[in-house]
């Protein structure tokens, strides 16, 4: 049933057939199978074509350092998953899976004409062809890069599957369950630790066969403190041993996210067989030596019918033994060295293979799989050749922990150097139980360095021509490591050309950097739960349910939803925003203000607090009264604006702008907590006990009799239609008006009930755009529209605010700066555009002359900008250096279409 | 993601934390009589050391306490936190 399947394979139940479809042809495997290991057993070399050149590949090796076998996945529900690799997706039924790279189809493919232009197409060729002219690069090359570059297709519809989180805790992280990791494992949880075990692949037992580390694994499955974890990758090690590791799950969830605080990280990741390096060693049929023994041991499956076997090292001699014994045909050893061993040479003769020495490979034949292997004076028939380089310790992890590596001359490899507090190598991963590199350097003319990025020896040859020498300047100039292969079979390779061209040792050449994550992580498990309306969290205000009931038109402030305007049958925002603006100056209007920062200032010292925290002098400041405030940083710039409003001498309701509420409440901490930690005030917040209904209009006393008992100013708490209330008589449309704070839950029903009164008496509700206009049209700031942090009092003409008596203030001495007190600073005016029926661009650029070359003097900016219907025309205010002594000046400010001129003009715009 | 001993909670992930630049930077009782170079250093300059560093840090979802703390800036490790007021 499958022509390439032996009679032995650890891993497989064979009682499990299972059925699956590859580029729409039905094919079977086993229970135990990988993706790739099942293709292998039905004869399917040929995967997928190559990044750059589309060239034919196939299987490399068996783990996740493959970088040819990369497909996508389809399943119901619009599941697609681009660039899996056919190694690490264990087979199941129903397993839908296509191959990537090619048009019209993976054996004949239009793209790989790139390979035949592979001669003019090195690397940089990018970089150096299509830089000009500018306007080619957006209409013509990028389109066209774009479409041909490029792995697998992005899925287009929504991820249907789900995703976990989970935060752990462990006294001994083992990242590796090879041997070394099981090891170390029995070890750590023999004092009672909590031991997590994390291994990438669907087995335990890493290049060990299962039947080899069974007792170990059964001792560790009798621990109640030791969690194996199988298909979990250990992706990254962060700050003070904080790491990422993904789980495959393929249920509900699909994948977890784990993030565990390990007091100990043990990585005992192994080692990568390296390839070698030769023309066409990329050719389907060519693959790593131990890879070739792992499929043939592990699922039964022979990676050819006549193998030929290439190494520079000792190891290929085991793996053409072990092939041989698991009922492989291996015809020929092709060692690189001169002299190797003798003892494994004649081992290997008497097995019937023939063992050549000192040979160089000159090249590989056929095209969608290996057909010979050309040496010196012979060509070598073959349909799979599985080639060893040596070993490189996987010291990503180790590299991610900070740890500085070593070059280790006896296995020809960097392995980890300085010891790293809370994180320890072992195995492979440390150097250690690896052959003695017997190997030899020699410069490789052409072949592919890295695979999955398409980069060829010739290509390192030429960066280091055109002076790339650092390894971090070729990794960039070439891609060679980038991606998603972070050097796992590339590094060493390229690392070896570059030390042998430039003739320096490898220690001195160095190595690039291991950045996470070590394997992919679907931005799915990154988001968890937090799609969709889990995304971030939603602030609703009281009025929220009545005014989506009601058609409003919300914004988006911080995380609040605000109603932005009512419009009614017929009305589009517009048109809304003008009515809700006339009714409030002609009636009245209702106004949901809930998402003010409200803070309670309490205590003996709260008045000296506060008097340090504002400008203002709030000496004098009676029960019952309260004052518009503003707040500077420490270098004199507004920070914030606000009511400072005194309930009893030692209690105060301050108010923040809605933008403000955490932040002003956390300055005021950190001062009262650093600098005086003296005074006696506690600070609370309370933006989310008290809802605020504005009623604003010259009939707000209709709706609100009780403002008639307060002055400008005036405040009370008392009760409101029977609810607990603090009723501020103040203003920000300019209007006779209040502002009532009830209890939140009380909100809602409250704003329902004088609505109802409200319409019976022509008022409006106005939401947030109205608001702007209306307090435009007063000449009120808004902090953060009007302030950009570089404005102070005196710019926004709010000078007559500072307490002149205070001996002190945040940023009262900033404002003695000589910069503050220049007499050309930007300062807060009007413009009256000439066209009245022009609204300027918020953020448009004033200038004096739209004549002047540029570059030209921008004047300043516009920082509000509407159409006023109570004005009858548009108004905007704006920043103008010098500006109130420019009343009148005509300046002219940026539009899309040119310049507009407008008068500068006092504020406000419209009189109380 | 670092692990810091809040003074007052004990360890928890960096998350919670909020950063507050360099530590025992005082304001002065009566900036009023600083000269303006005096105040500029004050508000504008910072030491930004390769190595020991002393720093403010917030417990920002937490206690809501300032503290401080000597953090190595090349390794993260943190060598001591230590509530305001107290030496280093």
């Amino acid at each position: 049933m499958h022509p390439y399947r032996l009679s032995g394979g650890s891993c497989l139940d064979r009682s499990k057939p299972l059925h699956f479809t590859f580029n729409g042809e039905a094919l079977s495997g086993y229970a135990g199978d990988t993706l790739a290991s099942a293709l292998l057993a039905n004869g399917r070399v040929l995967l997928g074509r190559s990044f750059k050149y589309h060239r034919p590949r196939g299987v490399l090796s068996h783990g996740s350092e493959e970088p040819n076998a990369l497909v996508t996945l389809r399943a119901d529900g619009g599941r697609v998953d681009p660039n899996t690799r056919a190694t690490m997706e264990p087979l199941r039924d129903g397993l839908v899976a296509q191959s990537q790279n090619h048009w019209p189809s993976l054996g004949f493919d239009v793209g790989a004409m790139a390979d035949a232009l592979a001669p003019i197409i090195p690397a940089g060729f990018y970089y150096k062809t299509f830089m000009w002219p500018a306007s080619f690069w957006k209409k013509l090359y990028e389109p066209v890069i774009r479409a041909a570059a490029g792995l697998g297709r992005a899925p287009e519809l929504p991820d249907p599957d789900r995703y976990q989180h989970r935060h752990a805790h462990c006294e001994v992280l083992i990242a590796g369950g090879g041997r070394a990791g099981l090891e170390a494992a029995l070890v750590a949880s023999a004092s009672g630790k909590r031991v997590i075990v994390a291994d990438e692949n669907a087995q335990w037992g890493g290049r060990s066969l299962p039947q080899d580390v069974h007792d170990l694994l059964f001792q560790l499955q009798q621990k109640p403190n030791v969690t194996l974890l199988l298909r979990t990758t250990v992706f990254g090690i962060f700050g003070h041993n904080h790491v990422g590791m993904l789980q495959h799950i393929d249920g509900a969830p699909r994948q977890r996210l784990w993030q565990v605080r390990a007091g100990e990280i043990v990585s005992a990741a192994g080692a990568h067989e390296r390839p070698l390096v030769f023309a066409g060693n990329d050719r389907p049929g060519v693959l790593l030596a131990d890879s070739a023994r792992q499929y043939a041991l592990k699922y039964g499956v022979a990676p050819g019918r006549q193998v030929v076997v290439a190494t520079c090292g000792d190891a290929a001699y085991g793996a053409a033994r072990d092939l041989l014994k698991a009922g492989v045909k291996v015809t020929t050893l092709i060692d690189l060295r001169p002299d190797p061993h003798v003892g494994l040479v004649r081992d290997l003769q008497a097995l019937g293979i023939d063992v050549l020495t000192g040979q160089t490979i000159l090249g590989t034949k056929g095209r969608k799989r290996i057909s010979a292997v050309r040496v010196s004076g012979k060509t070598i028939a073959c349909d799979a050749l599985a080639m060893h380089g040596g070993w490189t310790p996987a010291v990503h992890l180790y590299s991610q922990a900070r740890g500085k590596l070593r070059f280790e001359e006896s296995i020809d490899a960097f392995v980890p150097g300085s010891d790293v507090p809370g994180f320890r190598s072992t195995g492979a991963a440390r150097g250690e139980r690896l052959p003695r590199f017997a190997g030899m350097r020699r410069l490789p003319a052409q072949g592919f360095v890295d695979f999955q990025n398409d980069v060829t020896a010739k290509d390192i040859a030429l960066a280091l021509r055109e002076g790339f020498e650092s390894i971090e300047h070729v990794k960039r100039y070439t891609t060679t490591g980038m991606a998603t292969d972070q050097g796992k079979t590339s590094n060493m390779s390229a690392l070896g050309i570059v030390a042998h061209t430039l003739k320096r040792p490898v220690p001195q050449v160095g190595t690039t950097t291991f950045r996470m994550p070590y394997t992919p992580v679907t931005f799915g498990a990154l988001i968890g739960a937090h799609r969709g309306p889990l995304f971030d969290v939603v602030r609703e205000t009281p009025s929220h349910a009545w005014a989506g009931a009601r058609g409003a038109l919300f914004e988006d402030v911080g995380q609040w939803k605000r109603a932005l305007a009512f419009p009614q049958a017929g009305e589009d925002l517009h048109a809304a925003v003008r009515r809700e603006c006339r009714i409030v100056r002609q009636t009245g209007g209702l106004f949901d203000a809930s998402t003010l920062g409200k803070i309670e200032v309490v205590g003996r010292d709260a008045r000296e607090f506060l008097n340090r925290m504002y400008v203002n002098d709030f000496a004098r400041l009676a029960p019952g009264r309260s004052r518009y405030a503003l707040m500077l940083r420490e270098d004199g710039y507004v920070y914030d604006d606000g009511i400072v409003a005194c309930l009893a001498p030692e209690r105060f309701h301050v108010t923040t702008t809605t933008g403000g509420a955490a932040r002003v409440l956390a300055y005021m901490e950190d001062y009262l907590q650093t600098e005086w930690s003296d005074l006696q005030v506690y600070l609370t917040s309370i933006t989310e006990q008290y809802a605020v209904i504005a009623v604003q209009g010259p009939k707000a006393e209709l709706l609100v009799p009780e403002i008639n008992n307060l002055g400008h100013m005036g405040v009370a708490s008392g009760t409101f239609e029977g609810i607990p209330c603090r009723l501020f008589r103040v203003s920000f449309t300019g209007e006779v008006g209040c502002e009532i704070n009830v209890p939140w839950g009380e909100g809602a029903a409250l704003w329902e009930k004088l609505c109802e009164r409200g319409a019976a008496l022509g008022f409006t509700v106005y939401g947030t755009e109205a608001m702007h206009v209306l307090r435009a049209e007063r000449g009120f700031i808004i902090v953060g529209q009007e302030t950009d942090g570089t404005v102070t009092p005196h710019d926004l003409g709010l000078e007559s605010m500072i307490g002149a008596g205070k001996r002190d203030f945040v940023g009262k001495r900033s404002l003695a700066r000589p910069d503050l007190r220049a007499t050309n600073r930007k300062q807060l005016v009007g413009l009256l555009t000439d066209d009245a029926r022009r609204v300027l661009d918020e953020g448009a650029q004033l200038v004096a002359d739209p004549r002047e070359p540029i570059p030209m003097t921008a004047l300043g900016h516009v920082t509000s900008s509407y159409d006023s219907a109570n004005c009858g025309r548009s108004i905007a205010m704006a920043l103008v250096a010098g500006g109130r002594a420019r009343l009148g000046e005509t300046v002219y400010a940026t539009t899309p279409g040119g310049f507009a001129a407008a008068k500068i003009a006092a504020l406000p715009f419209l009189h109380g | 993601m670092l692990l810091i001993h809040c003074p007052y909670c004990g360890a928890r992930p960096e998350i919670e934390f909020r950063g507050g630049g360099e530590a025992h930077v005082a304001r002065a009782a009566d900036p009023s009589q600083l000269t303006d170079d005096r105040w500029a250093s004050f508000l504008f300059f910072r030491n930004n050391p390769k190595g020991l560093h002393a720093e403010r840090w917030l417990h920002v979802h937490g206690c809501g306490r300032w503290f401080n703390a000597v953090r190595d800036t090349v390794s993260d490790r943190f060598q001591k936190t230590y509530k305001v007021g107290e030496k280093p």
